[in-house]
C-alpha cells in the first residue's frame, strides 16, 4: 500500500480516489470532507459534505441553509465507511468543531490535520494526537521564529493596558470564528467581568458559541453603544475593521491584535497596531515539529504556509517529506467579514 | 528585565507622545530600585557596553541553530536581533528559574571582559522569554530605536514628583545611574539633589511664531530684532572646577550634551559664562547652509578631517551668566550690551555676535525680514530663517512664555504637486490617510515623487483628502493606497517648505526640507501642477547664493 493510493493532491484538494471524496477542496466538489468551518477550508456549494455538527452548523450560519446538496454530521472518534476506506474525524484544537480527518485502509493510515493547535483553548476540544504512516500538516507558523508563547501572558498585557488607560477604548482584532471567542472567553478566564463590546460582524458566529455551552460572560454590540461608555472597555472586531470608518466611533483607541503573525515586529507595524498580542489558533514551530514526531509518520506532507522551512526540518530528521502545492489555503482574513465603509 | 522588555516593547509600537509618558512613568513608578534607574539610563542614552556587537550575536546562533532556517528565518524577519531573539532554542523543561535582573545584567556587564562575554550573553538568553531576549540584545548591542528622546523619559521621571522637566535637566549632569537620590528627591523622601556641575545647562527660552494680527497691539520701540539663523541651537556654558580649571559644554535645545560633537568649538570656551546662541558652519567668513552643517552632525566619528572641512562656530544671541553672576532675571537689552563685550573681550575667530536688525516701524522690519542681504546680512542672507523679536525689557525665562519673544520666519517655498500616494497614520489617524507622497511631472511628462508630508492641513481637509483617496484609490500595498494621478484627474497640493538639497535617495534627486500640506487646489488639474525643472531652478538658485 502507498499513500497515493488513498490520497493524493489535486487542484481541488486532497483527493480520495477510491473513497470518492476530497478533503477540504477549494472548489466545488461532488462529496467533501470538511475540516472546520473558516472560509479557506469551508466552501460552499459542495454535492455533499461530511463535518462534524458544529463544523455544519457554521457553514449554515456563513452560506445560508443551501450550503450544500446534503450533509452529514459526524462525532469524534466516530468511524464510517466510504467505498472500502473508513474515516474517522479527532479533535485539531483549532476552532469549535474543528477536527483532522483520518482515512485509513488494509491497515495504513494517513491523517489530514487541517488547521491545528496544541495548547489549551476553553472554546474547543482539545487537540488529539493521532498515530498515523502519513501526516499532513499545515504550516501557517512553519519559520522557528514563530514562539507563541503562553497566550495567558499576552492577555495579562491586555488587561494592564486597559487598566493603565482607562479613559481610552481597546479594539482588538481578531478572526471572527474561533480567536474572537477564544479572546473572550480568556479574559474571563483571566477574571475580566467588565462587558465586552463585539462587531456586527461578528455577532452569529459569537451567539452560535454560546448556545453551544462555551460562557463569554456580558457580550454587546458596539452598534448600540455611546462613544463614552466604550472608553475603558475592550472591543472585538474583524482585523480590516481597525483601520476603517468604523473606528472612529472610539475615544483614542488603542489598536491590538491577536494573532500569531504579531509574532515578528514588521507584520505588526505594517498594520498599524500599538499593542500586538501574539495569540494563534494555529500551532507554533515548536508545536508542528513536536506533533509531527509524535504522530509516528514515516512521510509529512506540508501545506500551506512556509512549507520550504518545515521540509527542511523533516527531511533533517530523517522523514519523507513533501510541499504541497495547493492553492487557496492560508486567506482566512481576506475571507473574514468585512464591514462596509458605508456602515460608519 | 522581563517588565523592562515589557515597556520598551511597547514603546516601539506606541507613536503617541503621551502614552509614551504615562508609559515610562507607570513603568519606573513600579519598578523598585535600582532597576528604574537603569531602565532610566538606557531610555537616556547613558548606558553603553563596548564589547557587544552584531558580529559575536551571529556567532552565537549559528553555533545553535540549523543555517538553512536561521537564512530562512532571518530573511523573512530582516532584524539579527529580532531573528535570534525569536529562535533562540530553548528547552521549555530545563528553563533556569530565575530570569536576570536589568541590574544583573548591567553590573555583570560592567565588570565582565570581552572573553566571557558570549557565555554569559547567551546564559541570559537561556533565562529570557521572546520579549526578554529582543530586549536584551537592543540593550547591549546599543540599538534600541524606540521612538523615545532623552527629553521625553526625562519628563516621564520628574512626572513622578510633580516636577517640570526643566528642573530635572538642570539637576542631571549631576547625576549618575541609577539615580537613587533623584527617585527618593521625586517621591520626597530625600533632599533635592544638588548639581555640582560647573558648567550646567540652563532650559531655554522659546519664542511663538507671530501672526499678522499680533503687530496691532505691538509697539515696535519696545522690541530689539536680530536674525532668526538656519543652524542648531545650542547652549555653551563653561565655568570652573573645584581645581579652578575650565569646564565647557555645548547643550542642545533640549539639554542633551553635545560636546563630544563639537571638540574645534569647545576649546573657545575660555572664559566662564553661559551663551545662546546658533551653532552654524563657516567657512572664510560665510555661513554655509543647513545642508552643511548637516553634513556634520551626520557623522558619528570627529575625525580632524570633518573638523577641518566643516568648522563649528557659535553665532552669540545672549548672555545667561557670567562668571558667577546668573543674569537672566535682567532685561533683554542690558543682556545683549554685556554680551557684545564679552564677545570683545573672549575675541576669538569661532564665536561672533549676531548683529542687530535696525527698524523702528513693523514695515520696515517686513522689509528687512523680506531682503536680509540689503538689511545687514549680506553675503550670509540665504542662510536666514525670518527674525526674532525681542522685548527690550524681557528677563530670560524658560519655557515658551507669551509675549516676550516672538519669532518671523521667512516665507516658505512654495509648489503646487499632485498627491500619489496616501498611507494611514498613526494613533488617533490610524483610520485616516494622513502621510501623503505628492510628485511633480519630469521632463518625460511624468510624475516623480519629490516629497511626503503629513501635517499642514486642517482636521476638515484631513477629512477631503481622506475621502478622496478612498474613492479614487487604484492601487493597494498593505497601509499604502495609490491614488488616480492623471494629467485631467486627480488632487493637486499646495506643498510648503523651507528649502531643498541633492539627494540620491529620490528619483527626483531632490529632497525638500520641512514639507507641509499649505492648501488643497482643488480648483487645479494635476496637469496644472509644477514640473521638476522648477525645484531644479529653485535649488540651484539656493546653492549659487550660499556657495560662491
Amino acid at each position: 500500500m502507498r499513500a497515493e493510493d488513498i490520497l493524493v493532491p489535486t487542484p481541488a484538494g486532497v483527493c480520495c480516489k477510491r473513497g470518492g471524496f476530497h478533503i477540504d477542496p477549494v472548489r466545488p466538489v461532488q462529496k467533501a470532507l470538511i475540516t472546520h468551518g473558516h472560509s479557506d477550508h469551508a466552501r460552499a456549494g459542495h454535492g455533499a459534505v461530511l463535518a462534524t455538527q458544529e463544523t455544519l452548523a457554521i457553514m449554515r450560519l456563513r452560506y445560508g441553509d443551501n450550503f450544500a446538496g446534503t450533509s452529514q454530521a459526524i462525532r469524534y472518534g466516530e468511524e464510517i465507511k466510504l467505498d472500502g476506506v473508513t474515516v474517522s474525524f479527532h479533535p485539531a484544537g483549532h476552532v469549535l468543531g474543528s477536527a483532522q480527518i483520518k482515512v485509513a485502509c488494509d491497515g495504513f493510515s494517513i491523517v489530514a490535520s487541517g488547521d491545528y493547535k496544541d495548547v489549551p483553548d476553553p472554546t474547543c476540544t482539545p487537540f488529539e494526537l493521532v498515530p498515523c504512516d502519513v501526516f499532513i500538516t499545515e504550516a501557517t507558523f512553519g519559520l522557528p521564529v514563530f514562539r507563541h508563547h503562553d497566550a495567558k501572558g499576552e492577555i495579562d498585557k491586555l488587561l494592564r493596558s486597559v487598566a493603565l488607560f482607562p479613559e481610552r477604548a481597546h479594539l482588538v482584532g481578531a478572526y471572527s470564528l474561533g480567536k474572537a471567542q477564544r479572546v473572550i472567553a480568556m479574559l474571563r478566564e483571566a477574571g475580566h467581568d467588565k462587558p465586552i463590546y463585539l462587531h456586527g460582524a461578528m455577532e452569529k458566529i459569537t451567539r452560535y458559541y454560546e448556545s453551544r455551552g462555551i460562557d463569554l460572560g456580558q457580550v454587546e454590540l458596539v452598534r448600540g453603544a455611546k462613544k463614552s461608555e466604550l472608553a475603558g472597555h475592550i472591543t472585538i472586531c474583524p482585523p480590516t475593521a481597525m483601520g476603517d470608518l468604523w473606528s472612529r466611533r472610539f475615544p483614542d483607541p488603542v489598536f491590538a491584535f491577536a494573532s500569531g503573525w504579531m509574532r515578528v515586529r514588521a507584520r505588526a507595524r505594517q498594520r498599524g497596531v500599538t499593542l500586538p498580542l501574539v495569540i494563534s489558533d494555529h500551532a507554533d514551530w515548536d508545536g508542528l515539529t513536536s506533533t509531527i514526531a509524535a504522530t509516528g509518520a514515516s512521510e509529512v506532507w506540508v501545506t500551506h504556509g512556509q512549507e520550504d522551512a518545515l521540509v527542511h526540518w523533516c527531511t533533517s530528521k530523517g522523514l519523507k517529506a513533501r510541499p504541497l502545492d495547493i492553492v487557496g489555503y492560508g486567506d482566512e482574513e481576506e475571507a473574514d467579514v468585512t464591514p462596509t465603509e458605508a456602515e460608519a | 528585565m522581563n517588565r523592562f522588555a515589557e515597556l520598551l516593547d511597547r514603546l516601539a509600537y506606541e507613536p503617541g507622545r503621551n502614552a509614551k509618558l504615562r508609559l515610562i512613568s507607570d513603568y519606573l513608578r513600579h519598578t523598585p530600585d535600582p532597576d528604574r534607574g537603569w531602565a532610566l539610563a538606557a531610555l537616556t542614552g547613558a548606558l553603553s557596553f563596548k564589547h557587544a556587537k552584531g558580529g559575536m550575536i551571529r556567532t552565537l546562533i549559528a553555533e545553535r541553530t540549523d543555517p538553512a532556517l536561521f537564512a530562512l528565518s532571518y530573511d523573512y524577519v530582516g532584524d539579527l536581533s529580532e531573528t535570534v531573539a525569536l529562535m533562540w532554542p530553548v528547552d521549555p523543561h530545563h528553563r533556569p528559574n530565575a530570569t536576570p535582573s536589568l541590574s544583573d545584567v548591567v553590573d555583570t556587564l560592567s565588570t565582565l571582559g570581552k572573553a566571557q562575554l558570549p557565555a554569559q550573553i547567551a546564559r541570559w538568553l537561556d533565562a529570557l522569554d521572546e520579549t526578554g531576549r529582543w530586549a536584551l540584545l537592543k540593550l547591549v548591542t546599543g540599538g534600541m530605536r524606540i521612538g523615545v528622546s532623552a527629553r521625553l523619559a526625562k519628563t516621564a521621571a520628574a512626572s513622578l514628583g510633580d516636577k517640570e522637566p526643566d528642573e530635572l535637566e538642570i539637576l542631571w549632569p549631576g547625576l549618575t545611574p541609577p539615580y537613587l537620590d533623584l527617585f527618593a528627591w521625586l517621591e520626597g523622601r530625600g533632599e533635592k539633589p544638588s548639581n555640582t556641575d560647573p558648567a550646567p545647562f540652563h532650559p531655554p527660552m522659546l519664542a511663538h511664531a507671530i501672526e499678522d494680527a499680533d503687530f496691532e497691539s505691538l509697539n515696535a520701540d519696545d522690541f530689539m530684532a536680530e536674525w532668526k539663523w538656519d543652524g542648531i541651537r545650542v547652549q555653551a556654558v563653561s565655568g570652573r572646577d573645584p581645581e579652578g580649571h575650565i569646564v565647557a559644554r555645548l547643550y542642545s535645545r533640549t539639554g542633551e550634551d553635545i560636546s563630544k560633537s563639537f571638540p574645534d568649538l569647545l576649546q573657545s570656551l575660555r572664559l566662564p559664562a553661559a551663551i545662546d546662541g546658533e551653532l552654524l558652519i563657516m567657512r572664510e567668513d560665510r555661513v554655509q547652509s543647513f545642508n552643511v552643517l548637516q553634513q556634520r552632525l551626520n557623522r558619528k566619528a570627529v575625525t580632524p578631517k570633518l573638523i577641518q572641512e566643516f568648522p563649528a562656530h557659535l553665532r552669540a544671541y545672549d548672555l545667561l551668566a557670567e562668571g558667577e553672576h546668573d543674569l537672566r532675571g535682567h532685561p533683554f537689552e542690558e543682556r545683549r550690551a554685556r554680551l557684545a563685550k564679552f564677545v570683545e573681550k573672549l575675541s576669538d575667530p569661532r564665536i561672533d555676535l549676531s548683529p542687530l536688525v535696525p527698524f523702528n516701524t513693523w514695515d520696515a522690519l517686513k522689509a528687512a525680514r523680506a531682503d536680509p542681504a540689503s538689511a545687514g546680512a549680506g553675503q550670509d542672507a540665504e542662510a536666514v530663517e525670518g527674525v526674532m523679536i525681542k522685548r527690550r525689557d524681557a528677563a530670560y525665562v524658560p519655557g515658551r512664555p507669551k509675549g516676550p519673544w516672538w519669532k518671523w520666519k521667512r516665507d516658505p517655498m512654495i509648489v503646487d504637486a499632485v498627491l500619489m500616494y496616501a498611507q494611514r497614520g498613526h494613533g488617533k489617524r490610524s483610520s485616516y490617510y494622513s502621510d501623503y507622497t505628492f510628485g511633480v511631472w519630469n521632463g518625460a511628462n511624468e510624475l516623480v515623487p519629490v516629497g511626503k508630508a503629513y501635517f499642514g492641513f486642517t482636521d476638515e481637509e484631513l477629512i477631503e483628502i481622506d475621502r478622496f483617496v478612498r474613492r479614487n484609490t487604484i492601487d493597494r500595498f498593505g497601509p499604502v493606497r495609490e491614488v488616480t494621478h492623471e494629467g485631467d484627474q486627480g488632487l493637486v497640493l499646495e506643498v510648503a517648505f523651507e528649502g531643498l538639497q541633492r539627494s540620491t535617495r529620490h528619483k527626483s534627486g531632490i529632497a525638500m526640507r520641512f514639507p507641509r500640506i499649505s492648501r488643497l487646489r482643488w480648483d487645479k488639474k494635476p496637469g496644472e501642477a509644477d514640473r521638476l525643472e522648477t525645484l531644479e531652478k529653485m535649488l540651484a538658485k539656493l546653492e549659487s547664493g550660499r556657495a560662491a
